[in-house]
């Protein structure tokens, strides 16, 4: 299992890095094994607001379909449209060409409820 | 390969049916037209429709072809968790093609349709009788219009209060359905998490009811829920709901489970729907017809869909209810399955609905028993009519997989449980064998269940390419869900 360092994970296994005030959101190793195959990804416009736990899209996989929650509030700066064309860059690199979408963070402290990587790892490991 | 009860014989191909047309064939003849020909304008095809040109005879072979490839309960057990899919008693079908049943015209004033409208009448105050409700509508022809039409009945009476409410709590084990009902209605669904043992805690249900307090409209609850677990708390979560004028609303997919043991009324639900098409033996798994028949307490009941029907001096009539939320489907429903499911309710009696609950339970309790010593199983505590596997063990001895447990079990002449379903158990295989499989015909699907571990645990085979003995083997199904053919021309290409 896949968990870098640096990174900030949510319960929900959605991970986040910021770099000055532009976070990057995308789903853990972890959440992209349970879910399997991905098939459909759907993510905000860009310019859109998104809001600290509320879902910015879906994610779709053989299985099922799941709600993505944003770790972060703000505006999406970007999102990643070669990820849509092409879902199962999301199983193949979940933290590199998987990521999701660039959000403008208001208030970083919207991270401080955020699990480290090791943090995460306990948090994986209770769970299964 | 291991053996099962499936086996081989002589299965046609069959190609689809616009490869096997050829230009010119009719399956019919006309007599030559011997009036002037007049037809409106705008009704003028300009283009020639692309039908197939194929004889009766051909058309005949092709779909009984394709049938011969299909499974079917009169087939063997469809223990699709979740579906209820119990044998449907052919005493139904004789009863709904009787000719005065089959081909009565809905357009009939309410004088000349008399015994249809006493039919509907009859099962819409069974329906109460079962759930301990004070009204019924048989209108809403699938669960989940019956949902949508609950909700719709929940916010009417919001509004008569003044009161505009924003929130429908579902929890996470409920069907996908329910939040897609709470949002069509104009609600936001709220996910309501359950506990570690798989029902709703108390607290939680306390807790949203004082973060969102007056925003609530309802809450939709499947009791017992998706994981066969009954949810204990029930009285006083519909206390915690009523203290704030939030609704009730049961989803009544899993009544098989309690009928004649536990009122959906004295568990305080508001509204609810039925599932004929479960419960009450009416086909489905052709993707219907269905229906949803929505039962209220008295409150709600000024706002179920038009028209009612009522018995005033001794004659059957109909009624347009002034703050009714109007029609949700033209005439009175899905006729023919409400004869189906009063048929099989009058068979039953009080009494052998009271067995078909208790056989539902009884069974899934002995499969689960049994299966336990070879699957992981996420709930101990005692299952109603389903109940839940995961393939935890078979991951760790040899990496296999529920999708692979399940398209083995197709080899073993099974139709596969529901899969990767409640979505809060990882790996989940959803088992609902249903009352009306014998004690040998269970026995089968577990040999089949065991056979299956066996091969796993002994690494004799991973199943990686089950099913073999379909017509159709193992399909890519994330292929076929990023690049899906659609037509024809689509494969051509």
């Amino acid at each position: 299992m896949n968990i870098p360092k640096g990174l900030h994970y949510t319960k929900e296994h959605e991970w986040v890095s910021v770099d000055d005030n532009i976070a990057t959101v995308g789903i853990s190793d972890f959440a992209q094994q349970s879910l399997g195959d991905v098939t459909y990804i759907q993510l905000p416009k860009e310019g859109e607001q998104v809001r600290k736990d509320d879902p910015f899209g879906i994610v779709e996989s053989v299985k099922a379909v799941s709600d993505l929650y944003s770790p972060v509030t703000g505006r999406v700066v970007e999102i990643n449209l070669p990820l849509l064309q092409a879902p199962e860059l999301l199983n193949s690199d979940p933290y590199n060409d998987g990521w999701m979408i660039k959000v403008e963070v208001k208030d970083e402290s919207d991270l401080e409820d955020l699990m480290s990587s090791e943090n995460y790892q306990e948090y994986i490991e209770e769970k299964s | 390969m291991i053996e099962g009860q499936g086996t081989t014989g002589l299965v046609l191909k069959e190609p689809t049916i616009f490869e096997r047309s050829s230009a010119g064939r009719q399956g019919y003849a006309l007599p030559a037209l011997d009036v002037p020909e007049k037809q409106p304008v705008r009704f003028v095809r300009h283009k020639a429709a692309e039908l197939p040109e194929v004889s009766e005879l051909e058309v005949v072979r092709h779909f009984t072809r394709l049938s011969n490839w299909n499974y079917s309960v009169d087939l063997g057990m469809f223990p699709l968790g979740s579906c209820t899919m119990k044998y449907n008693p052919r005493i139904n079908e004789e009863i709904a093609a009787l000719p005065g049943l089959s081909v009565i015209h809905p357009d009939l004033p309410a004088e000349h349709c008399q015994g249809a409208l006493e039919i509907i009448y009859c099962l819409e105050k069974l329906l109460c009788g079962i759930s301990g409700m004070d009204e019924c509508t048989a209108q809403p022809s699938a669960g989940a219009q019956g949902e949508l039409t609950g909700l719709m009945i929940v916010r009417a009476f919001h509004e008569s209060l003044g009161s505009s409410r924003k929130i429908v709590l579902v929890p996470d084990t409920a069907h996908g359905t329910n939040p897609a009902s709470s949002v069509l209605a104009g609600y936001q669904a709220i996910t309501l998490k359950s506990s570690s043992s798989g029902i709703l805690n108390l607290e939680d249900v306390r807790g949203v009811c004082d973060k969102f307090g007056r925003d609530i409209a309802a809450m939709m609850i499947t009791n017992p829920n998706t994981l066969g677990l009954f949810e204990s708390n029930i009285i006083e979560i519909s206390q915690a709901l009523h203290n704030v004028g939030a609704q009730l609303y049961m989803d009544g997919a899993n009544l098989n489970a309690i009928m004649g043991y536990a009122k959906p009324s004295d568990m305080g639900v508001d509204v609810m729907q039925f599932n004929l098409h479960k419960t009450f033996s009416t086909p489905h798994g052709g993707g219907g017809p269905g229906a949803g028949p929505v039962a209220v307490r008295s409150h709600l009941a000024p706002y179920l869909p038009n028209p009612r029907i009522r018995l005033v001096e001794g004659k059957y009539v109909t009624e347009n209810l002034k703050s009714s939320i109007g029609k949700v489907r033209g005439y009175y429903g899905n006729f023919g399955v409400l004869v189906r499911a009063l048929a099989y309710i009058l068979q039953q009696g009080a009494d052998g609905l009271k067995q078909v609950s208790k056989a539902a339970v009884l069974n899934a309790n002995y499969l689960r028993h049994r299966l336990s010593s070879h699957f992981a199983v996420p709930y101990r505590s005692p299952h109603f009519h389903e109940c839940v596997l995961t393939d935890a063990i078979q991951i760790k001895e040899n990496g296999v997989k529920t999708l692979a447990i399940a398209k083995a079990l197709i080899d073993q002449g099974f139709h596969p449980p529901t899969i990767y379903f409640p979505l809060v158990v990882g790996g989940a295989m959803l088992i609902e064998p249903t009352e009306t499989e014998s004690l040998q015909e269970l026995d089968k699907l577990i040999d089949a269940f065991i056979t299956i571990a066996e091969a796993i645990r002994t690494k004799k085979d991973n199943f990686e390419h089950a099913p073999r003995k379909t017509i159709v083997g193992k399909v890519d199904e994330v292929r076929a869900a990023r690049q899906p053919i659609l037509s024809l021309d689509d494969r051509a290409q």
